[in-house]
């Protein structure tokens, strides 16, 4: 029974990862927005999975939390934002899929070494849990950095933030308060971040962050 | 006696591989030809083409080698080697000792080898595209494969299929992560191998897509016939290669009587009548790639190869 629990939480958090890498792989915005909302499914499934081997119930709150906002309320909302900035068919890369998979493999490979060398102490299900929510939050940074449409970064940046609460629930005794004002900060950048979209938007005719670059104020 | 019964189940498997390829092959082509609303041709209809190549006379370049009229039968024997060993209806036959994972991707990599030469060898330019392009998908397609035998061998401790097939049946194996990775790889990299659909499409002769159907393009007659019984076989190799890895139940093992071998038959005609359907649907609702995707796709298989790998030194190392 022990080896089963141990192998579900290693499922789920595994599969957190795979599905990082389903974000790398997805060059249209569409695709890249659901496989989002299903990294934030995973998460919730593997927060209340954590909950219920912990016997910890307000893990359950975090996993609704998790459900509702990131798996749902956001995707959705992304959606209406990419209809409205009308750039649903846009396809962008900095680099190659290819490339930026290895660097994956690569940045994977790193967080399983440091973490199992930190952690020696820890008790194995929760060196397990760190060392894959480093890896989640590095894909997370490896996408913002390797996208340059604004939308793709900000998906980025939830996944990143999904790492963290992986992290925080296998260490236990996260409390709620704090997990409630992860949440909520992270909705109030989420509402920030989509009205800067508009701004860019209005300011440079693209949400391309390129462009940025090269505007300094003379405009 | 029991040496000749080892040795009548080894050839029953030998048997049973070339006789149930063209069988699967037209299966799924009947299959999706149901699903399209098509009556489609009988099941029976490779078995036809096959009778009909092998009575028409062989019609060679001027310039063909003997390269050329070799590599035919040398491919069939290499598949038909590599097809037989993989466990069918029961584990652990004569020549169960040869049946290593890494010796049929040998098997598998001479076969293609050859074909490839052989559609260098008349100095078509359709024959040169076809195998330039083939040796592209197999460069990336054989480091795949590779790392998929990885996590499968170091779970079930061995690369031997009938050990690994037997591990995958006992209670010891457990819920991996890895397994389920290598599985999608593993399907994946079948798919890039036999030249099905978002790959390469079996049936075209269309020259700006055509791979498989261009190396083969100047083959005509009995050798011709040869060609397309391999490349049959193959598609049942890595179908029944599937299941023995991953759905290895009812396999019968050696010496267990004519009723454990009627059963693991029984069970293995349904495992391959529900991939035959399975891969009818799948090529019907996906698209064709572009070449230049190609290396995507197998370099997503061979990452999640390599993240099986990962993943399974992890937990083995806490």
């Amino acid at each position: 029974m022990d080896r089963l629990i141990f192998d579900i939480a290693h499922l789920l958090a595994a599969s957190l990862v795979l599905i990082s890498f389903v974000q790398l792989y997805q060059d249209r915005l569409y695709a890249l927005l659901n496989t989002f909302a299903l990294h934030a499914f995973m998460l919730s499934c593997s927060v209340a999975w954590q909950a219920f081997i912990q016997d910890a119930p307000h893990l359950y709150i975090t996993a609704a939390i998790a459900l509702v906002f990131k798996a749902i309320f956001i995707p959705v909302a992304l959606h209406r934002i990419i209809q409205r900035l009308g750039i649903h068919r846009e396809i962008e890369t900095v680099v190659g899929i290819g490339v930026t998979m290895l660097a994956g493999i690569a940045l994977v490979a790193l967080s399983m070494v440091v973490m199992l060398q930190v952690t020696t102490e820890a008790e194995p299900l929760a060196r397990e849990d760190l060392a894959f929510a480093l890896a989640v939050i590095l894909l997370g940074l490896l996408l913002m950095v390797s996208r340059r449409n604004a939308v793709s970064q900000v998906v980025g940046f939830m996944s990143l933030e999904n790492g963290l609460v992986l992290a925080a629930t296998g260490a236990r005794g996260m409390p709620l308060v704090v997990e409630f004002s992860v949440a909520f900060s992270i909705l109030i950048a989420f509402v920030v971040i989509g009205i800067f979209l508009f701004r860019i938007r209005e300011r440079f005719d693209t949400v391309d962050v390129h462009v940025l670059d090269r505007h300094r104020g003379e405009r | 006696m029991a040496l000749v019964a080892g040795f009548l189940a080894q050839a029953m498997q030998m048997a049973l591989v070339l006789i149930a390829a063209p069988l699967l092959t037209g299966f799924v082509r009947k299959v999706k030809a149901r699903l399209q609303r098509r009556r489609g041709p009988s099941v029976l209809q490779p078995y036809r083409d096959l009778y009909r190549l092998m009575r028409k006379e062989v019609v060679l370049a001027e310039n063909a080698s003997w390269l050329f009229r070799v590599t035919p039968y040398l491919i069939f024997a290499v598949t038909w080697v590599a097809a037989s060993l993989v466990p069918t209806f029961a584990s652990g036959l004569m020549f169960s000792w040869a049946a290593d994972l890494i010796a049929i991707i040998a098997l598998l990599g001479s076969a293609r080898f050859f074909l490839a030469l052989a559609g260098l060898d008349v100095g078509t330019s359709f024959g040169g595209i076809g195998s330039s392009r083939e040796v592209m998908i197999a460069s990336l397609a054989e480091p795949a494969m590779l790392l998929i035998v990885f996590p499968l061998a170091l779970v079930a401790g061995s690369t031997q299929l009938s050990n690994v097939a037997e591990f995958m049946v006992s209670p010891d194996v457990g819920l991996r992560v890895s397994l389920g990775l290598a599985l999608i790889a593993l399907i994946m990299v079948a798919i890039a191998e036999n030249g099905r659909i978002p790959i390469d499409n079996p049936s075209t002769h269309l020259e700006l897509t055509m791979i498989h159907e261009a190396m083969v393009l100047e083959y005509s007659g009995r050798h011709l016939a040869m060609i397309e019984l391999a490349a049959s076989m193959k598609l049942l190799l890595y179908l029944s290669l599937l299941a023995c890895l991953f759905l290895p139940w009812g396999l019968a093992t050696q010496g267990m009587g004519v009723a454990a071998y009627a059963v693991g038959l029984t069970s293995y005609l349904g495992k391959l009548a529900a991939g035959g359907v399975l891969l009818a649907v799948f090529e019907l609702v996906v698209a064709k790639m572009r070449v230049f995707r190609v290396p995507e796709f197998l370099g997503a298989a061979l990452m999640l190869g390599l993240l099986g790998t990962l993943l399974l030194f992890l937990s083995r190392s806490l």
